[in-house]
């Protein structure tokens, strides 16, 4: 289980960073952020990169701020800084609570939220948080810098609208009002495993009854990304059992489910009714 | 005489810990020599094919290649021998160190090859090139049986056991109870992978493997004959091993290749295993499937039991050979009176990872079956599981209880046990009343939650013999010499508190010396719950032996009578108290090299603990998934030496146990092709998923069979586990045998759920 040969580049900055991407990107030249996915990968030989750009003491990549719009997350933010709330407002507790959701303690302290959602294991807790949030992301090469709509990001399994030669310098998640209610909850074998189904929902109350609902879903199929059936079956009803109840089925419902040789189409179904219902019993706990 | 117990029978803390802690250890992987070369093993791809041709033209011509062996290079070493028994029918069906001219599992060892240094050497395997013609795998153990290549069939062997007039018994049945029920592939995963590493030392001529575990004087034995060695010029080192569970230290073609490397190139060759290597390369365990039936009168009692089984042993024949199906079919009438048994096991093969034995072999798969029969049968009768055991136990008074039944080269009898008063101890320790009470009034608020009981009765101190000699050092210190091997379990320790006592000297001041095969000429080893019971019988003699020889020295020297002398902390004093005393290091100076003594124990009968496990659990309706709340474990071992290494034993198997009932499968596709490659793949339960068990560690039936009334409790923890969280589940469900397959995955209770849903609306 060791790697096949490859050469480690350190850049100190940004501007480095992007032009040895720029020069390596096209002989399978890969950035090496946390490593937590990249490194397993590498040493099972799945992935032979030729060439690391090694991101981690790139300066200005650990920026994590808010502007009172949105939260900045930068490359080298690791998923362990979201263990206490980074910010004064909902969303910074939304991401402590889904974090500790995150694999296990080590590899919170090294594996980063940027490299996540570039990496789009289907059953990322952040690649959901990105998709229900419609976060934006930053993508910078040595051709300039663009922005990418979360719903426009993902592509499939392990398939995002990076090039190959873009850094995903930055994402940007918008701040929740602060009457704004969360609730999450995921599904799997083993504390501390990828989700074999997760959800994660936002919504207010507005006299009553429910508002700007957000429901994502994750782990079930290709992409993490929001239902708008079951935010359909939402908005505008009293936050109860039989809305909760309405939104789990739509979501089942409408799922294109992956399946894999242990769990079928059915069985996809029934978690994601299971996870969309307790992420929204979760919202009201 | 000696002196009253001190240290055995109390939780004294392990000697063994302190180099473990200060990350001192010795484990395969830190075991190096200078300019040594690393080997990597060439796998086959492929689960069924006829190996047409092997290029490794261009890995030899990667820089930093020494050299890549195939068969041809291996064809004259014999393949790997039986350890356990071997039938002689399945010689034929034994693995060469190197495929010959078929593969036969994804895993197979194809070819090998030799660089300077790990990475080189991987990326030579991946360019060594296999021309290997597919054909269809066999994957199903229980159908037909059918060729599984030119010369052999898919079943080399049956298995044939019972005793009285079965098929009367089943005409003469109040009722039949028959239930299909299996076990899922799973193993010993041990946190340590398998490594070896060997030199070969000219100036002694003397030929060295380091790595080794469990059986290194037996492996020693067989390598060299295997390689044109003698045990005399060959020798095996056991270093921190960090877990065994009965997969690691059996003789396996890495082990061979190694040594052979070593001696063929004069140079130190390194082999250390990565983990999707054990994971299709080291023995897998328990796939069974049993065809029950149970013979029972009006109230419940049984009559007789018929048992057919089909083993699904992978490929091969490794060194268990016939072990697992023979325990399996000899320990299945467990805790309870069975007048009459019949046991068939087919031993079968398919294109898959061989097999060997797995911490309570063939009795984590017999006790399921057996216990989902009694099960099965109070529901039948309409008594809860409770009542249905109690009638069926073997009572106190039958002990010691001939089984009629044969296994490892022994005859089974029960020597002691009282199984009815550790199922009372345990149902109260579990408050087993009020636990049922709680459990309906949340099931009446819709939780599914339930518990269930599982008894079994397990075998240890195998035979025949252990050798201990026991030397006191210059500086007074004692070292006492064994043929075990040490897999983490406290060997030391406990070997270290018996000769305490029995010489009179502290615990601390005793180093025990295990899997060095240069250090005493025979040695049995670690498995089968045998160490504390065998080698520490030895320990205790040669111990009394030693006691004896230096009171009658010291009386030389003391100009006493050796009768009016005493041992007392290592200092050897007179009974009167008065005039002058003498310690053992100034005795083993006055007297250099007399000190020692060396006592062999024989046993041709094993010593048979036994054990109740209550496991309760709340099923997720919505997800199919399980969780443990609660678990208790009562179990007898006649004479705990060190009660805390034996719950820690008890506590390790149960979540071994846990994950072949819930999460552990080695999976395979329709092409053979292993699934469960990886530990994102191959689920080991953690710290989150094993709750903590209240262990109640007895001692109510000392063995007759030896002196301190030892029993072996490696494998009670492991045991009935399936059995326990199968019945559990039922409770829970409130559907008697709806488990009726092991592990219990989250996707197949959600399926078992629906079904049950279905049916009940259906009526
Ligand atoms: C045992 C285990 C359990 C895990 N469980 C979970 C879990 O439950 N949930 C979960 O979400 N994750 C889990 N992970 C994965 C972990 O969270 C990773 O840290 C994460 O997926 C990738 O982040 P990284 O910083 O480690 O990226 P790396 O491993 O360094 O890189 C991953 C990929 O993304 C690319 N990449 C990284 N950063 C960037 C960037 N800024 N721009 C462009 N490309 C980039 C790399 O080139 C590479 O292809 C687990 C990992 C392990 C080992």
């Amino acid at each position: 289980m060791k790697p096949a040969p490859f050469v480690r580049h350190v850049p100190r900055t940004l501007q480095q960073a992007l032009a040895i991407l720029s020069q390596v990107a096209g002989q399978d030249g890969r950035i090496l952020a946390g490593g937590q996915s990249l490194v397993p990968i590498m040493a099972f030989r799945l992935a032979k990169p030729a060439h690391l750009v090694d991101i981690n003491e790139v300066a200005g990549l650990d920026r994590l701020a808010s502007d009172g719009k949105v939260l900045s997350i930068g490359a080298r933010v690791r998923h362990a800084a979201f263990h206490a709330p980074v910010a004064d407002n909902r969303l910074a507790a939304l991401l402590t609570y889904v974090a500790r959701h995150i694999a296990h303690y080590p590899i919170r302290m090294r594996g980063t939220f940027c490299g996540s959602l570039a990496h789009a294991d289907p059953a990322s807790e952040w690649c959901l948080t990105a998709a229900t949030l419609d976060a934006t992301m930053i993508a910078m090469s040595q051709r300039g810098t663009r922005e990418i709509a979360a719903k426009d990001f993902f592509e499939g399994i392990m398939a995002t609208a990076l090039a190959e030669d873009e850094l995903l310098a930055e994402v940007r998640l918008p701040l929740l009002a602060s009457d704004a209610k969360f609730g999450f909850y995921e599904f799997n074998r083993r504390a501390g495993d990828f989700a074999m189904a997760a959800a994660l929902v936002t919504y207010r109350i507005v006299g009553g009854k429910i508002a700007e609902a957000r429901v994502g879903v994750g782990g079930a199929e290709s992409a993490p990304r929001r239902i708008s059936e079951a935010e359909a079956a939402l908005n505008g009803r009293t936050p109860d059992d039989t809305a909760f109840h309405a939104a789990a089925e739509a979501a089942s419902d409408t799922v294109d489910p992956l399946e894999d040789h242990q769990t079928d189409a059915a069985y996809r179904r029934d978690l994601v009714r299971a996870v969309v219902r307790r992420a929204l019993e979760h919202s009201c706990a | 005489m000696t002196a009253p117990a001190k240290f055995v029978g109390r939780s004294v803390t392990r000697l063994e810990d302190r180099p473990l802690l200060l990350g001192q250890g010795r484990f395969a992987a830190d075991v190096s020599f200078p300019s040594h070369w690393h080997m990597r093993v060439v796998r086959s791809p492929i689960a069924h094919g006829k190996l047409r041709g092997i290029d490794a033209s261009a890995a030899l011509a990667l820089p930093g290649v020494h050299a890549v062996w195939t068969y041809k290079d291996v064809a004259h070493i014999p393949p790997i021998p039986f350890r356990l028994t071997g039938l002689k029918e399945l010689e034929p069906y034994r693995q060469t160190v190197l495929a010959k001219d078929y593969v036969r599992y994804v895993g197979e060892p194809v070819a090998v090859v030799f660089a300077a240094d790990q990475y080189v050497a991987e990326d030579a395997a991946e360019l060594v090139e296999l021309d290997i013609e597919h054909l269809a795998p066999v994957l199903d153990a229980s159908g037909d049986t059918g060729p599984f290549d030119d010369t052999h069939g898919t079943e080399p062997s049956v298995i044939r056991k019972g005793y009285g007039d079965v098929d009367a018994a089943f005409k003469a049945a109040h009722a039949i109870i028959a239930l299909t029920l299996s076990t899922g592939r799973h193993s010993g995963v041990p946190m340590e992978t398998r490594g070896a590493i060997a030199r070969y030392d000219a100036v002694r001529d003397i030929l060295e493997m380091h790595g080794a575990a469990k059986v290194p004087w037996w492996n020693r034995d067989h390598i060299a004959q295997m390689i044109g060695r003698t045990r005399d010029n060959m020798h095996l080192y056991e270093g921190h091993v960090g877990g065994g569970f009965g997969i690691r230290g059996e003789i396996y073609p890495e082990d061979v290749l190694v040594c052979a490397a070593a001696l063929a190139f004069k140079k130190p060759v390194k082999w250390i295993e990565d983990r999707r290597e054990h994971l299709i390369a080291a023995n897998h365990s328990r796939q069974q499937q049993h065809n029950v039936r149970a013979a029972i009168d009006a109230e419940g009692h049984i009559l007789a039991i018929d048992n057919e089984f089909f083993h699904d042993n992978g490929a091969y024949m490794r060194t268990h050979a016939a072990t697992v199906p023979d325990l399996a079919a000899a320990m299945l009438p467990g805790p309870y009176r069975v007048p009459a048994y019949r046991a068939i096991g087919h031993i079968r093969l398919t294109n898959k990872t061989p097999c060997g034995t797995y911490r309570a072999p063939g009795r984590y798969e017999s006790t399921f079956v057996r216990e989902r029969l009694m099960d099965a049968i109070a529901a039948h009768v309409g008594i809860d599981g409770i009542e249905i055991r109690r009638r069926n136990l073997i009572a106190k008074t039958e002990m010691p209880y001939d089984l009629h039944l044969d296994t490892l080269g022994t005859h089974i009898v029960y020597d002691s046990g009282d199984y009815a008063l550790l199922l009372d101890k345990t149902l109260a320790l579990a408050d087993w009343t009020t636990l049922q009470a709680e459990l309906k009034k949340r099931r009446a608020s819709g939780e599914k939650v339930g518990a269930g009981v599982a008894m079994f009765v397990e075998k240890s101190g195998l035979g025949p013999s252990d050798t201990v000699r026991v030397d006191v050092k210059s500086d007074g210190k004692i070292e006492v010499v064994t043929g075990v091997a040490s897999i983490g379990q406290g060997v030391e320790t406990a070997m270290a508190q018996i000769a305490a006592d029995t010489l009179g000297v502290d615990y601390t001041s005793i180093n025990v010396v295990h899997g060095q095969t240069d250090r005493i000429d025979t040695g049995s080893g670690a498995f089968a719950s045998r160490v504390t019971v065998m080698c520490g019988e030895a320990t205790r003699m040669a111990s009394v032996k030693l006691r004896d020889k230096a009171l009658r020295l010291a009386a030389e020297l003391m100009q006493a009578d050796a009768g009016a002398l005493d041992m007392i902390n290592g200092e050897i004093v007179r009974r009167s108290g008065t005039g002058a005393s003498m310690t053992l290091a100034e005795l083993a100076q006055a007297r250099p090299g007399e000190l020692t003594a060396e006592d062999t124990f024989l046993s041709s009968h094993m010593v048979y603990p036994y054990g109740v496990h209550i496991a309760m659990v709340k099923v997720d309706a919505d997800t199919g998934a399980v969780a443990v709340e609660r678990y208790v474990i009562g179990y007898d071992v006649g004479k705990a030496v060190n009660p805390r290494l034996v719950e820690s034993q008890i506590a390790g198997g149960l979540a071994q146990g846990l994950g072949g009932a819930l999460l552990e499968e080695f999976v395979y596709d329709d092409h053979g092709e292993p699934l469960s490659v990886t530990f994102a793949d191959y689920l080991m339960p953690t710290a989150r998923e094993v709750p903590a068990a209240s262990i109640l560690i007895t001692e109510d039936a000392p063995s007759p069979l030896n002196p301190m009334g030892l029993k072996g409790a490696g494998e009670g923890g492991a045991n009935p586990v399936g059995a326990a969280i199968a019945s559990a589940i039922d409770d829970a469900l409130q559907s008697p045998g709806a488990i009726s397959a092991l592990p219990v995955t989250p996707q197949r209770l959600k399926f078992l759920l629906k079904d049950i849903g279905s049916r009940s609306r259906g009526r």
